[in-house]
């Protein structure tokens, strides 16, 4: 049934990253049920943007293994791990500025949905695939139209549906909705929501604190590249460290 | 348009273009020029599918550019060194195969160009491509088989095939060539490999999170550029019959296969074909009525005028007219 929480789905053990001689993440354990909403969150400079780029292959973790529905995930490359059913979106949306979005939405499919073994679209299910997608995200008028053409939120739409377009099992919506008025956050929770009933596993990693309670089912804090709380969102908020690492002393 | 109706189509404007020189054109002189433009049609093509496809500068043109030359001389010699050396005889290499070796040597030094650069992005790219140039060139300066310094002189064979004189023989090989680059970036550019190389060229990382394999594709790319301007190159030997490092690894190689696509347009195969043509033809009718030295003259202040003016080149311009005229 969609939305229910299943078994483990994404299992991170021991995972840490260094830049230079600044240690990033440090022992990360993280395990994500299939069909969970998850929020991540933690002050700027935590590790969350960081540990997401280690477990989409965007960064290499010296440490540690990630074992994604079953397979390890550790050697392989950011667009095997997309074929294998991890998408994200970027906190800075980073659209195809020279293509329309109707292919800026094909590429995925071509290149993922169309490389899994047992699938293959034609290119006019493509077409269709993509406005559809469009439209879901309330991009179908402008499909035509450049990324240049769109307002922050509609980018964030595009950037979004092109994660989508990926058929993932998990998904990463890296900070989806920062600098996006009250009701803008609320479409694209709108969209989240629906894409979790669809049966899309969901971390979401946020600052607007009442999207992320509103929208998690569990919550885990990052501080200076230590998991500090893993548990309830009301629970983890009331957290001592959780509260001294936003709050202060 | 269907890439297979677009290849027909340049293959019946390429023989049409050979019949009609053979048929009407009787100067020498007219296939001495029309052999460079055609070149430079093939070398600023192939620029274009790293440069323009994938968003990747390459300075390094004439590194494989004189590799396919270079290639060509080795053949060249190679029957009369078997004879001496093995005492085996061999018939001398025809120019064809010439140039698919040419193509493939430079094709796979496209390939490790690739592999050796593919953590290098943007003006890095462009400083290793150049370096590339530099290393090819001390190799070949030092290797006394192909003349070293002072080059080496390709005596072409007495009889030219196709009933024709051996200019003429070469210029049909270049526009063949220069049919097959064309049909090759046009394949390229509406297919699924076109669509990839584009992520390439405008979000690395978005593409990989996307699914595409951007290190495959780089790869890709720089062979066939690569191996299309080898390709180019090889006939060159018996184009100039006197090969020498300084000319084969001229600069101007480099900077107009560069300024072609700027000034045609970079987006599309059209592009450089204009640049090439545009550009070729000045080139050539200054040579001989102003001065040869007044080339890259030209082309420098070509490409400085279109940067400011028309950054997106004649396409660019075009389109932009053909969009203020629909509105």
């Amino acid at each position: 049934m969609p939305g229910e929480i299943g078994d483990t789905l994404l299992e991170v053990t021991g995972l840490g990253k260094r830049f230079g001689g600044f240690v990033a993440l440090d022992g990360i354990d993280l395990t994500i049920a299939r069909g969970e909403r998850l929020g991540l969150i933690g002050p700027n400079g935590s590790g969350k943007s960081t540990l997401v780029n280690c477990l989409c292959g965007t960064l290499h973790n010296e440490l540690g293994t990630i074992v994604f529905d079953g397979k390890p995930l550790n050697g392989l490359i950011a667009h095997q791990r997309t074929r294998l059913g991890l998408a994200r979106s970027f906190q800075l949306p980073k659209p195809f500025h020279s293509m329309d979005l109707v292919d800026n939405i094909r590429i995925p499919l071509l290149y993922t949905v169309n490389a899994r073994p047992g699938h293959h679209l034609t290119a006019a299910a493509i077409t269709e695939r993509c406005m559809e997608l469009l439209r879901d995200v309330g991009l179908a008028d402008k499909a035509r139209r450049r990324p240049r053409d769109l307002t922050q939120v509609e980018m964030r739409s595009l950037e979004l549906a092109r994660a989508v377009a990926t058929q993932p099992t998990l998904l990463f919506a890296d900070e989806a909705m920062a600098g996006l008025s009250h009701s803008e956050v609320e479409e694209i929770l709108a969209v989240l929501m629906r894409l979790n009933e669809q049966g899309i596993t969901i971390v979401l990693i946020e600052h607007i604190m009442s999207a992320v309670m509103s929208f998690s089912t569990r919550l885990v804090v990052l501080v200076a590249g230590h998991k500090i709380a893993d548990g309830l969102p009301q629970e983890a908020i009331r957290n001592p460290e959780v509260e001294r690492a936003y709050l202060g002393e | 348009m269907r890439a297979g109706t677009f290849w027909l189509i340049v293959i019946a404007v390429g023989f049409a273009f050979i019949v009609v020189s053979r048929l009407y054109l009787t100067n020498e002189y007219f296939y001495f020029a029309g052999y460079v433009v055609l070149e430079y049609i093939v070398l600023s093509t192939a620029w274009n599918i790293l440069g323009g496809y994938t968003g990747y500068t390459n300075f390094g043109t004439g590194a494989f550019f004189a590799t396919g030359a270079y290639s060509s001389a080795v053949l060249h010699k190679l029957p009369a060194l078997l004879h001496t050396t093995f005492d085996w005889t061999i018939p001398p290499i025809p120019l064809p195969v010439m140039i698919l070796v040419g193509g493939l040597i430079s094709g796979a030094m496209g390939l490790g160009t690739g592999y050796l650069t593919l953590r290098l992005r943007g003006v890095f790219f462009a400083i290793a491509t150049l370096a590339l140039s530099i290393v090819v060139q001390t190799l070949i300066v030092n290797w006394d088989f192909v003349g070293g310094s002072r080059g080496i002189y390709v005596i072409r064979p007495a009889h030219a095939p196709l009933g024709s004189s051996y200019i003429q023989y070469l210029f049909t090989l270049m526009t063949v060539l220069a049919v097959a680059a064309v049909g090759i970036a046009r394949s390229i550019e509406g297919s699924r490999l076109g669509l990839g190389l584009a992520t390439i060229r405008d979000d690395e990382l978005a593409a990989e999170a996307s699914g595409v394999p951007t290190l495959r594709l780089k790869l890709i790319a720089t062979t066939i550029s690569g191996g299309l301007m080898g390709m180019a190159g090889a006939p060159l030997p018996y184009y100039v019959t006197y090969l020498d490092p300084t000319s084969s690894f001229n600069l101007s190689y480099a900077v107009n296969s560069v300024a072609m696509p700027v000034i045609g347009g970079m987006t599309s195969w059209i592009g450089p074909v204009l640049g090439a043509i545009l550009l070729g033809t000045i080139q050539q009718v200054a040579t001989v009525t102003i001065s040869s030295a007044l080339n890259l003259l030209i082309v420098g202040v070509l490409l400085i005028l279109f940067v400011i003016i028309a950054p997106n080149g004649i396409v660019g311009l075009v389109r932009s007219w053909r969009r203020r005229k629909e509105v």
